[in-house]
Formats: structure tokens, sequence, C-alpha cells
């Protein structure tokens, strides 16, 4: 089936079969090797991106579901131009990942999160980001990363976020 | 790692759904379950009907005559967020909160998780203790309607023929005051229950206990919700529950869920 999905802003176009699933669309047609493929059934946490501004694990839907649909993945949260987004910012200074497999599932997760709920309390983050799981940092500083975005949005606008705060880029 | 080929149908309404639907066809709703069965290849169904060009038709909530109608494909994360379930079913919104992860709720359907009747899942025995109805529609036989107790058979088994689609689910009015408990032991937030108990209860004018991990399907417990409705205490209730289950560490669990979800429920 020929499909076009709008993925970061762009559209990507390709000629799948039913089966194909979003995360391989993602990785294999659009070449978004951003997204990391994990478990393949929905437990790891490690493919998520949003369609429609919600996450979902890309995994766990057909890449025929996402016609006229719009992604984001990781790719999308601060283009090659633009500094880095807030959330991989404070990834990186706490120290929130090792070997960075599950971190843009992570980020995805936590935009969202942010997004909806911009004071959340530690709990609510553990919360939110329990579907995703990291095998090498024991998680504290990933909480402690989206608790330093939710603080700086606070005090008004995390650095670097007038060209897109926490907001989509799509 | 990756579905077998299968014939895929995008219909566009009910009818045309029912016409595709039969022996060798699957229902894919929010595919929470159905698309890692398809990626293990476990399921290998010749077609995929694919719902979700319907949820138009088919995902909604509605109070109608004081009953609350859940329509098949409503998303768990919009189950979550209504305030008509919030205030009138809170059952509901708390049982809900259990299943699996945000990025799941944002795509399981209600109906779905329904129909698919994990014997872990939550919803299944919140609606269970809510005295819920299921309606299903086919198209030679049209629609008929399932009470929960009729309903859910096996794990992974229900009443709904090959060629039927649950469409509706009603949920009655909860008696005036009553209030509701849900408490469940998963050994991580957000993964499959071990054990889970659904509690509604107004005073000693109702009583309704459905308990998750104590059998193949939701079990309701008649003894334990007569001794409430008597005036017996949340723990005496809670031991009545768990009595018949042989294994003395998923008696202990049980129990002690039924009483927190009682004394959840009791204002």
């Amino acid at each position: 089936m020929r499909i076009a999905v709008e993925i970061n802003g762009a559209s990507y176009e390709g000629d799948v079969e039913p089966r194909t699933l979003l995360s391989d669309f993602i990785r294999h047609d659009a070449g978004l090797t951003g997204t990391h493929v994990g478990c393949e059934h929905g437990v790891c946490g490690a493919c998520t991106v949003q369609v429609d501004g919600e996450t979902v694990r890309s995994c766990l839907m057909l890449a025929v579901q996402c016609r006229g649909r719009s992604v984001l993945t990781v790719e999308g949260l601060a283009p090659d131009d633009a500094p880095l987004h807030p959330l991989q910012r404070a990834f990186h200074e706490r120290h929130a990942l090792q070997c960075g497999f599950c971190t843009p599932g992570f980020l995805l997760a936590a935009e969202a999160l942010l997004r909806e709920r911009p004071d959340p309390s530690e709990r609510e983050v553990r919360e939110a980001l329990a579907g995703n799981l990291c095998r090498c940092t024991g998680y504290e500083g990933i909480v402690e990363a989206v608790l330093d975005v939710a603080a700086q949005m606070r005090a008004g606008g995390a650095r670097d976020g007038g060209e897109h705060g926490t907001g989509r880029a799509a | 790692m990756k579905p077998a080929p299968f014939h895929y149908v995008a219909p566009q309404s009910i009818a045309a759904a029912l016409a595709a639907l039969g022996e060798d066809a699957k229902a894919l709703a929010g595919g929470q379950s159905l698309v890692p069965l398809l990626n293990f290849r476990l399921a290998r169904p010749a077609t995929i009907v694919d719902l979700n060009g319907i949820v138009g038709e088919l995902a909604y909530l509605r109070r109608s005559d004081g009953a609350l109608r859940i329509g098949a494909l409503t998303r768990q994360a919009t189950l979550e967020r209504s305030r008509v379930v919030a205030r009138g079913w809170p059952l509901l919104a708390q049982a809900v909160r259990h299943v699996a992860h945000p990025a799941i709720r944002n795509r399981g359907t209600v109906g779905g998780s329904v129909a698919h009747a994990d014997p872990a899942a939550e919803l299944p025995v919140a609606l269970t203790a809510l005295d819920a109805c299921f309606q299903v529609r086919s198209a030679q036989r049209g629609t008929r309607t399932i009470a929960a107790a009729d309903f859910f058979q096996a794990p992974l088994m229900t009443a709904l023929a090959p060629d039927e689609l649950l469409v509706e689910i009603e949920v009655p009015p909860l008696p005036a005051g009553a209030g509701t408990g849900f408490a469940e032991h998963a050994r991580t937030h957000g993964d499959f229950a071990v054990a889970g108990a659904a509690v509604v209860r107004a005073g000693t004018e109702h009583a309704a206990i459905a308990l998750l991990g104590a059998g193949p399907t939701p079990v309701r417990v008649p003894d334990a919700e007569r001794a409430l409705r008597r005036g017996a205490s949340a723990t005496e209730a809670a031991h009545i529950a768990g009595a018949e289950l042989d294994d003395d560490w998923r008696r202990a669990l049980v129990t002690d869920l039924v009483r927190r979800a009682i004394e959840e429920a009791s204002p």
C-alpha cells in the first residue's frame, strides 16, 4: 500500500505491506533511526513516539494506520541546526543516560507529561515514565532531569525555551 | 518479531466492519494486545479488520436514563479523563489508572480490553462489579445484550462469536450513596496484576465484590457480598471472599486486597 505519513513536519512516502509496523516505517522507510526498537511487544517503551501529540508505542501500531497523521520522533525535538531541547539538555546534565538506547522513548514520554502536567510531583513523574525501561541508570537521573525542566518552566521558561519550549516541533 | 502477512480491511462503518468479520478475521481496536500477539505470530489471522476508521460511530461516553453508555472504541485514556465517569462511576476511573502505562492507554480501548478478556485485566473486573452489560452485533443475527457474568467464559474466551462485534458497554447507575474501591497487586506499576479486587458498596443496601486473579475470569463472591450487607466488617467480608482459594499466598493476597478495596469504598 502506498502511504504518506508526516514525521517531524515533513512528509514521508513509502510502499508498505499492511503488516509493516510504524516503528519499522520510521526506521527503514523514513530513515529516522533515533527511534529505537527494543522488545517489539509494547513492554520496554524504547520505541515510544507521539502521534497527533499523544504518546504511543510505535511497535504496536501499523504504519498504514498513520496515513495522514502527524508523528513526532526524537529527531523532531531538536532539529539538527537547533540547540538541544530542554529535556535533552537536562538528561545530559543529570547523567540521565548511559548507553542511550532507551533515551528517545523517555524523552517523548516526558515531553507529553510536561505538556499535560507542567508541575508534576516526583511520584507523577515516576508513574508517567513507568512504562519505559532503562537498564543502565537506575532512573534517579532521569526523574531528576524531568523535575529540573519542570522547575525551569515554572521559573519562567526553560533555557532555549523561546524557540520550541516543551512544545512540539511538528 | 514481525506479523505474518494478512489481508487488511479498514471499514468506514459498523455495517462494513460486520460484513468483513468472520471465522478467520480479527477485529483490530487499539491493538495493544492484538499487535503483540501478531508480532509474536501467536495470532495469524487471514484478515485484520481495522476498526479505527469508525471511531466516529464507536467512540463515545454518554449518560442516558441514568446509565453510562461506553462506545466500544473509547480509548482508555478518555475513560480516565472523563468527568462523567469520575462523578458517576468512579470505580472505572480507579481501575483504568492501573491499566499499563499512559502510552498504552492512549491507544487501548475499553471494548478491546473487554473482548480480549485477559484474566489479569482490570476493566473486565470493574465492569463485573458494576453489573455491566455488553451489546454485541453481527450482520446475520443483529444485536444482542450479554451480562458480564455470561460474557467472560475463560482466559481470552468470551461469548462473542467470530462474526460478532462488541459495540457498546452499558453500566447501570450506582445505588444512591454508593462508594467504590479498587485495589491490586502488580510487581511494578502498570504491570499485569497478580491479583486485585473491585468493590461497590452502599451501606447495608448494596454490596458487589469482583476478584481479579482468583479464577480464569472475573469472579463475584456472593457470600462475602451478603456478609457485607448484613453488617460484617471489611476484614470479615474479605476473609470470606478469599476463603475458596487453595494457595496460601494467593489467599492472603486476595484477602488483603479485598479488605483494602472495601475500606476505600466505605465512607
